[in-house]
């Protein structure tokens, strides 16, 4: 384990009891968490290999709540972890010691939706799928989904700026985002954009997607609801080499179809999720490809028949268009237990890099010789329209040392990403997993500017301070 | 008034560095198509980037495509035509309503977040962009985003450099996210619904699962009678099939309905992205405004209660083109009252200098938001040089 966190303010520690007396007058009992026992279930999020005890956990129910828990800590110079479902990939909501964790899972109620002006109001702490469960009935569905979407909240997703399977047509969180009530740290609340599109002055709701939580706490959000379509179906291929499957990518956006998804699997990851899943996938090629497309039964058709010509030049050894709900559920449940089940094979890491689609072979083979020479193995998932990248490097946390060499593994495929003219985070956010390989992607002056901003919201470094930036180096304003 | 223009990004940074170090005021410029736009500010000097032009990367198959911020719009179409591309959002082009000359630069789209009508589904020139470099006011070179489009490293920088109209940078390069262009496209007009009605009428083609990729209302107006515009894209059988749909839903609304095709139907869509429907001669002044769709036919019948208005509307409802009298201060307090009422913003597009000068010409902010624009504005321009008042004062 090879992170390193801020050491605690000793000064603060020293007030803790203090400071859960005056938490405790602007809360009731029940929204503020003391005892360790309690407070322990809040000591990491998905990033499990990190813990830190929070000072204290404060669960707010309104707005008017989280605004003065947050004048509280700005005036009394405490340190704010905010917090949604704690499902984060990369460290984004483990706390620290001198800091207090600021959940906002209570507030998760729908509060007003417009079909025809297609929008959805929400508090933040409505999970991902519970806005797509609220406008399901009308047909509607909330576009971005990450993997997380049962657990996770949208106060998290736009945080992170998180994306999923379907952001090739539908985009991430930041191109879904109407308006936002949020905190500052001195508990101003503002209101940014609303139900129209593009707010005006400067695109502070771009700013705040994938700020993870160091600008503000959202308590409120306007998101779009887009109409479903008819339906969707995937078609499943088989390659014997790499390139072939990388070639087919390319092939078949040149044709001008954007598939609604375009995954890319390579031969460990479809032997795992195989086993798992009894997907029928075909184990005896190196590369498969899911593409999915939408549409009515008979668009749906036109568009695979179309996709399967595409393909055919790149000899696929497989070639199966599901042929019904039963199939097309089989073919996704491989992909979607990826990580599940690598996790019941290995002990793993999952690496979050984005690359130029066109760099996959180069990229595979690299990512290959790196995991060999750290002596692991490694399956690899990848969204093959949008260049994001999913290595899983597998060790076994049992022996000593593996788990060090994993993340070595992990910081030389990322720097391999940014390399080949990519980044260090896709979709899963910097948090702190990969705040100290900033540098390799950032120069003075570009991370320098990042910092300025933030001083604007956040001079002190209160706000989720031990994530994003390298702890060397900071600035304030 | 010295004009600078900078060859490459380095350039660029030791003219702003020097103009920091005097504390000489630029005004940030493309070909200055859209010199008449935003609020008028005094400076000392100038900096354009039209020396600044070339793709310097185009991956087709990945649909990306960087470059340099001075190159015309039109070479990126150009460029992108040759591989059956576009820029997803459908900029506008302001000269027909601003009657200036000159070829608007990529830099400017990305500047001041220009999209059409496709933005409605496709998104905003900022949902596309996915990297900027640019020169801060301290005369530094920074970059932020990249060429992949899926990326959250660090804060997205990108989105603020969208629309902030030069008062945070000078952009040197930009990296927009592009899209096939699709092989037909077909509109379905529906004739002599009232306002309401159509906004209705469009709010249920967007709501369908037919792909609408364009949703305007043109009101009646002289002998023309009204037509309300829904755009269709993709392959053409699937064209067919939901252009079929599509009138089987809106039957109900009634009135004859006839579909557009090709050239016909792509002046009517240029006419809408370049406002040009509003066929007004300059002696008027021009608003734009994005409200909730929902809102729009009530937002529109509001001004017409107290200005001899015309307007037409595009997303569906949500973005209405008004054309207003110049007298006193061109419908701004109208304007402004009918934000306040419900909810959205409105930007003075056109009008003679001194109304500019003397009226807010984008949408007030509230105390904090203007705050943390002040704020920002140092955090990039501490000294305030670049395109000082453009948007706001103080700004």
């Amino acid at each position: 384990m090879t992170i390193a966190f801020p050491k605690p303010d000793e000064a603060v520690l020293g007030r803790r009891k203090e400071i859960i007396e005056g938490l405790g007058r602007l809360l009731p009992p029940e929204a503020l968490i003391v005892s360790e026992d309690e407070r322990r279930a809040f000591e990491t999020d998905g990033l499990t290999a990190y813990r830190r005890i929070p000072l204290a956990v404060a669960l707010p129910s309104t707005t008017e709540e989280v605004s003065a828990i947050m004048r509280f800590c700005h005036e009394h110079g405490v340190k704010v972890v905010p917090r949604g479902a704690g499902t984060s990939l990369s460290g984004g909501a483990i706390p620290q010691e001198d800091a207090i964790v600021l959940g906002v899972s209570k507030m998760n109620r729908v509060l007003d939706v417009d079909f025809a002006g297609r929008t959805a109001r929400v508090q933040a702490g409505i999970t991902n799928l519970g806005i797509s469960q609220a406008v399901a009935h009308e047909g509607f569905f909330y576009a971005p989904d990450p993997s997380s979407q049962l657990a996770c909240t949208i106060a998290g997703n736009i945080a992170m700026n998180s994306g999923g399977a379907h952001c090739l047509k539908y985009g991430v969180t930041t191109n879904n985002l109407l308006g936002v009530t949020m905190v500052l740290l001195d508990g101003t609340v503002v209101e940014i954009g609303g139900e129209h599109l593009d707010s005006s002055g400067y695109d502070l709701l771009g700013l705040i997607c994938g700020s993870e939580g160091q600008l503000g706490v959202v308590t409120e959000a306007v998101v779009r609801i887009l109409r479903a379509a008819e339906g969707a179906r995937p078609a499943l291929f088989g390659f014997e080499r790499v390139e072939d499957a990388g070639a087919c990518v390319a092939a078949i956006i040149a044709a001008g179809i954007i598939p609604v998804a375009l995954e890319y699997m390579d031969k460990p990851a479809i032997q795992i999720c195989e086993a798992f899943a009894h997907a029928g996938y075909p184990l005896d090629v190196e590369a498969m490809l899911i593409v999915e497309v939408e549409g009515s039964d008979q668009e749906i058709d036109d568009m695979l028949r179309r996709i399967v010509a595409i393909a055919e030049p790149f000899k696929p050894k497989t070639m199966k268009v599901s042929q019904s709900e039963a199939e097309s559920a089989a073919i996704w449940k491989g992909r979607k237990s990826a990580f599940g089940a690598t996790g019941r094979v290995a002990d793993y890491i999952c690496m979050d890099g984005t690359i130029p689609t066109g760099q996959l072979p180069y990229v595979l083979r690299r990512i290959d010789e790196i995991v060999k020479s750290y002596g692991l193995g490694v399956a690899n998932v990848f969204h093959a329209g949008d260049g994001n990248l999913h290595p899983l490097v597998m060790f076994n946390t049992n022996v000593p040392g593996e788990m060090e060499k994993a993340e070595k593994a992990g910081e030389d495929i990322l720097k391999l990403c940014v390399e080949v003219g990519g980044c260090l985070t896709g979709e899963h956010g910097v948090g702190i997993e990969k705040r100290d390989l900033m540098t390799c992607q950032f120069n003075e002056a570009d991370l320098a500017q990042q910092m300025r901003v933030r001083g604007v919201f956040d001079p002190r470094w209160l706000l989720n301070p031990a994530k994003v930036f390298p702890l060397e180096g900071r600035l304030a304003a | 008034m010295t004009h600078h223009l900078p060859r490459d990004e380095q350039e660029a940074c030791a003219i702003i560095r020097e103009a920091s170090d005097k504390g000489t005021l630029l005004s940030l410029a493309g070909q200055n198509t859209k010199a008449e736009m935003g609020r008028p500010n005094q400076t000392d000097a100038s900096i354009s980037s039209t020396a600044m032009t070339g793709v310097t990367l185009y991956e087709p198959a990945e649909m990306v495509i960087s470059v340099r911020s001075g190159t015309p719009l039109s070479d990126v179409v150009r460029t992108l035509a040759e591989k059956g591309q576009e820029l997803p959002f459908e900029p506008m082009d302001y000269r027909p309503l601003l009657g200036t000359r000159g070829e608007p630069t990529i830099g400017a789209v990305a500047a001041m977040n220009i999209s059409g009508p496709r933005r409605i589904t496709a998104g905003a020139a900022r949902d596309s962009l996915i990297g900027v470099r640019f020169v801060n006011g301290r005369g530094e070179a920074v970059k932020s985003g990249g060429r992949v489009m899926k990326n959250v490293t660090g804060l997205d920088l990108v989105k603020l450099m969208a629309g902030s109209w030069g008062t945070l940078g000078f952009l040197t390069e930009v990296t927009f996210k592009v899209l096939p262009k699709q092989e037909r496209r077909a509109t379905l007009v529906l004739r002599g619904l009232k306002d309401a009605q159509a906004l209705e009428a469009l709010s249920q083609a967007l709501g369908s699962p037919y792909d609408v990729t364009g949703a305007a209302h043109i009101p009646a107006r002289d002998r023309q009678g009204a037509s309300t515009l829904i755009r269709l894209e993709g392959f053409s059988v699937s064209v067919d099939y939901r252009l079929g749909e599509l009138r089987r839903l809106l039957k109900p609304f009634g009135g004859s309905t006839d579909i557009l095709e090709r050239g016909g139907a792509d002046a009517v869509w240029q006419s809408i992205r370049d406002a040009t429907v509003l066929k007004d001669g300059a002696d008027r002044a021009i608003w734009r405004v994005s409200t909730a769709p929902t809102k729009g036919a009530e937002f529109a019948k509001f001004i017409a209660q107290s200005l001899d208005a015309q307007w037409f509307y595009d997303w569906g409802g949500g973005l209405i083109w008004i054309s207003v009298p110049l007298a006193e201060d061109a419908g701004a307090s109208v304007l402004r009252e009918a934000t306040r009422t419900f909810g959205g913003h409105a930007t003075l597009v056109r009008a003679p200098a001194e109304i500019r000068s003397a009226v807010d010409v984008f949408e007030p902010q509230a105390d904090a938001l203007m705050t943390l624009a002040k704020g920002i504005k140092a955090a990039f321009d501490p000294k305030g040089i670049l395109n000082p008042g453009r948007m706001y004062a103080g700004v």
